[in-house]
């Protein structure tokens, strides 16, 4: 009987193609990627089932740390360098070229605007070393309250931008970031200042909760509205 | 090599030089592709932060502008320190409790029995409105509970309100209990 042979088959299977799509879809990913940059305080944040997302562009950011400290953020470079020109104006604050290029980079600060200046000469490793005060904010006197301000002066900039067709804005979205261990008061007067400035709708970031909760939680609320 | 070369000397002649294989082992590229996509792909999903709607009654010094909650429509819930949740329904003879708000879910009985009531008496559950109050040594993160609960237990009408004398002597028996 003849013997039957088996034909044998190469094990190596070409990987190019392969490769091809890999680096293809990590490049659409390294360029669509937007990364966080570094914070000047840790805020642990709350959770909850809320599955609204914020917007990617045109926010404003309001970062409150444990201890109650405030932090400004607006991640539109136009808009937080006009701000800071505004606010200047407003608090006889000059700021060199320098120093506007410097902030027209950071994202988030926290001092009073009279020692931003000193803050912007640092370098970035300088001012992640330092503890920043805070941005104060006196609910008591509306004249000193520059968070205030700051809140306002960057809704201005951002519509007279937008308006002017510099940027694509359809109104600036205020957030409060809030770390879940700051004591209820400091939130109060956020929330207070901006309703000072007539700002009655805003977000409340915070981290998805367990999945687990989703499921079970609203089950139950449909059965005891049926009954 | 001295004998191949003697060979090719015997031979037509021709120089042959050595065929390489051109083909690459391209598997940990491929791995190292696909760690970095994965890596990508969970950054710019996490980076977009999760919020949280809030609406804010517009600021008035006019008494006259605040609204007034019956008092069998309302329930009022007092952020308190410690994760503790209090609440009371009327005013005149409240009906007062606590519960552990370490975990948001044990307030829930609470919101379901009182819409109940209230839509036997009024005919309609969204009539209830919930009344938060957060005591000053409460943390945020009650806060933002309470305001996800009142999502989950699809109460409609919510608001915040400022911790008063009244509240503080309404729940006042109960801390002494404790």
């Amino acid at each position: 009987m003849p013997k039957i042979k088996m034909k044998r088959g190469s094990s190596s299977i070409d990987m190019t193609a392969m490769t091809d799509v890999a680096f293809l879809l990590l490049t659409f990913f390294m360029l669509t990627a937007k990364f966080r940059a570094a914070e000047p305080v840790a805020v642990d944040l709350p959770a909850s089932r809320s599955e609204l997302k914020l917007p990617e562009s045109n926010v404003l950011i309001l970062s409150i740390a444990k201890d109650g400290r405030v932090f400004f953020h607006v991640d539109n470079q136009k808009v937080r360098v006009n701000t800071l020109l505004e606010m200047g104006k407003l608090y006889n604050v000059t700021f060199t070229d320098g120093q506007i290029q410097e902030f027209s980079l950071m994202e988030s600060f926290g001092v009073p605007i009279a020692q931003l200046p000193s803050l912007l000469d640092k370098t970035p490793d300088e001012r992640n070393a330092i503890v920043q005060s805070g941005i104060p904010m006196d609910t008591t006197d509306s004249k000193r309250n520059e968070l205030s301000d700051w809140v306002h002066l960057a809704r201005v900039s951002d519509l007279q931008l937008s308006s002017s067709g510099e940027i694509e804005s359809k109104g600036i979205r205020i957030a409060i970031r809030g770390d879940g261990f700051v004591e209820y008061p400091y939130i109060e007067k956020v929330i207070e200042t901006l309703q000072d400035r007539k700002i009655n709708k805003f977000n409340l970031i915070t981290t998805l909760k367990g999945a687990a909760g989703i499921g079970g939680a609203n089950p139950g609320a449909e059965e005891e509205a049926d009954e | 090599m001295a004998d191949m070369e003697v060979a090719d000397k015997g031979g037509d002649g021709k120089k042959r030089s050595k065929k390489l294989s051109t083909k690459v082992d391209m598997t940990p590229m491929v791995d190292l592709g696909f760690l970095l996509i994965t890596f990508f792909m969970l950054a710019t999903t996490l980076s977009k932060p999760q919020a949280m709607e809030l609406n804010v009654p517009a600021k008035t010094d006019d008494t006259l502008d605040q609204t007034v909650v019956k008092e069998s429509k309302a329930l009022t819930l007092i952020l308190a320190y410690n994760d503790t949740l209090y609440y009371y329904i009327g005013i005149e003879e409240p009906e007062v409790g606590f519960v552990d708000f370490s975990q948001s879910k044990n307030v829930e009985p609470i919101i379901y029995d009182r819409q109940k009531k209230v839509q036997e008496q009024w005919g309609d559950k969204d009539e209830l409105v919930v009344v938060i109050k957060a005591m000053a040594a409460s943390k945020y993160k009650n806060l933002v509970n309470i305001l996800d609960e009142m999502s989950i237990t699809q109460t409609k009408r919510y608001a915040i309100g400022e911790f008063t004398e009244v509240d503080s002597m309404i729940i006042y028996d109960i801390i002494q209990e404790e």
